[in-house]
């Protein structure tokens, strides 16, 4: 990651059509017009945005994990990657990313798996599936956990070596850093805005971000 | 282990789903080198349950998978565990191939003039069988590809590696709950052969003892046990 080199966008905050701050914790679901521009700002560093896209006309499309990486042959998401539905269409394309790394291998925190991966007395602990079914219990249209695929996290780092280790790093991300993209679809953008308190993927320190939406 | 309950030689570009239930252990075996079988896991009552890729990764510290490492599922318990493994190596987040990308690589051969020779894709394969049991595409979920090796370097940019499963190299899975099995024998999404050349495998099941507390599978990380004790109080509770 060292020869990153930070694609910063023309984009005024001042102009958007929207601005949001979702706060630690919280789910957030709205819909991002084809040709719209979507950031998400990490306001105060080292936070997860833990992100899912759906075809805002037929959620039965939906971002995916394996064809978004098969489709670039690369595991980390920057500036130029199409994030791919599962039906190999292009959802959205980054157009800006002050960041440079973001992982799409690991996932969202369960109550479940906060329990296989920490100790049995985590179970209690919100988790991002917990807000990705209730927001897509409040988005409608009948889903649930069935619907809740492998997501996006916007600025967590989670490296792998070429002999196959896999970690959770400490972020690489600050505050205001941030990732914007270009919409090639109507798609429902799915965040939760990751409560984990268990790992140094936001330092121990859940945080907000901001999203902004720009025609 | 004693004889085989079940044998079943599949063809390349093959499907096949069944369910396998706890204390049984599946053996794929790669028949003559280069195999890739494309798999998705389901609990078999509850299928809304089903094989995690993240879980499986982080909650192993591990890009790949070898023996005696496990098949997470997404409610924090284990599906199956890897007990042998000629390989050491499989690929688990590459997903399949569509049918864009067969057409775009191979070309068009269809069965008016290939019969069933003609080319398949691992999506397809999946959503057919699939649909079998009453899922479909909102089940589509990242696959294991077993038998494939993909490695990243350190800007995390995947190259496939060829040659590395070799004819008679097997895997062996031990199922920890009852489990619907699907699986194609499509070719891996990033096998550079330029040839449209799928291979076929052989499919055994064997009755297995239980496991143990100290099993290598769930000593090799801590995850394991906790996710294996989850797993043991799901069928305590439900049995």
């Amino acid at each position: 990651m060292s020869t990153f080199i930070p694609a910063f966008s023309d984009l005024n905050a001042a102009t958007a059509i929207y601005d949001h701050t979702i706060l630690a914790g919280d789910h957030w679901v709205h819909e991002v017009k084809r040709g719209q521009t979507l950031r998400i700002v990490d306001l105060e560093g080292n936070q997860a945005a833990d992100t899912l896209f759906y075809n805002a006309h037929d959620p039965l499309e939906r971002y995916s994990a394996s064809d978004t990486i098969r489709h670039q042959a690369a595991l980390y998401l920057t500036t130029g990657t199409r994030l791919m539905s599962t039906r190999g269409n292009p959802l959205l394309t980054i157009v800006a990313d002050t960041c440079g790394n973001h992982d799409t291998l690991g996932g969202a925190c369960s109550r479940e798996s906060n329990v296989m991966r920490y100790a049995f007395d985590k179970e209690p602990m919100h988790a991002c599936r917990d807000s990705f079914i209730r927001g897509v219990q409040c988005w409608s249209h009948g889903l649930g956990k069935r619907d809740i695929t492998c997501n996006i996290n916007f600025f967590m780092n989670v490296p792998v070596s070429p002999d196959g280790q896999l970690r959770f790093a400490d972020g690489v991300s600050g505050p205001g850093y941030y990732v914007e993209m270009r919409a090639e679809m109507d798609v429902i953008a799915l965040i939760s805005n990751c409560p984990q308190l268990n790992n140094p993927c936001n330092a121990y320190n859940p945080t907000p971000v901001q999203v902004l939406i720009w025609d | 282990m004693t004889d085989p309950i079940y044998t079943l030689d599949l063809s390349g570009a093959g499907m096949w789903s069944r369910i396998i239930g706890r204390h049984k252990t599946l053996r794929l075996t790669d028949l003559e080198g280069g195999a890739n079988i494309g798999m998705l896991l389901y609990h078999a009552s509850e299928r809304h349950e089903r094989y995690n890729m993240p879980d499986t990764l982080k909650g192993q510290h591990i890009f790949y998978l070898r023996a005696p490492y496990c098949l997470h599922s997404d409610m924090g318990r284990i599906l199956a565990s890897i007990t042998q493994d000629t390989t050491g190596w499989h690929d688990t987040v590459c997903g399949g191939s569509d049918a864009a990308l067969v057409r775009q690589k191979f070309g068009d051969k269809t069965f008016q003039t290939a019969r069933n020779d003609f080319h398949r894709n691992a999506r397809e394969c999946f959503l057919i069988e699939l649909s079998k049991w009453g899922l479909g595409e909102r089940d589509l979920v990242p696959n294991l590809n077993w038998f494939s090796k993909v490695v990243a370097d350190e800007a995390g940019r995947l190259s496939f590696v060829s040659g590395h499963s070799k004819a008679g190299d097997h895997v062996d899975l031990r199922f920890e709950m009852d489990t619907l099995v699907v699986l194609n024998t499509c070719p891996h999404p990033l096998d550079p052969d330029p040839a449209y050349h799928p291979r076929p495998v052989r499919l055994e099941v064997f009755r297995n003892d239980p496991p143990a507390a100290d099993d290598p599978s769930f000593t090799v990380r801590p995850e394991n046990a906790r996710a294996w004790r989850n797993t043991e109080d799901f069928y305590l509770l439900a049995q």
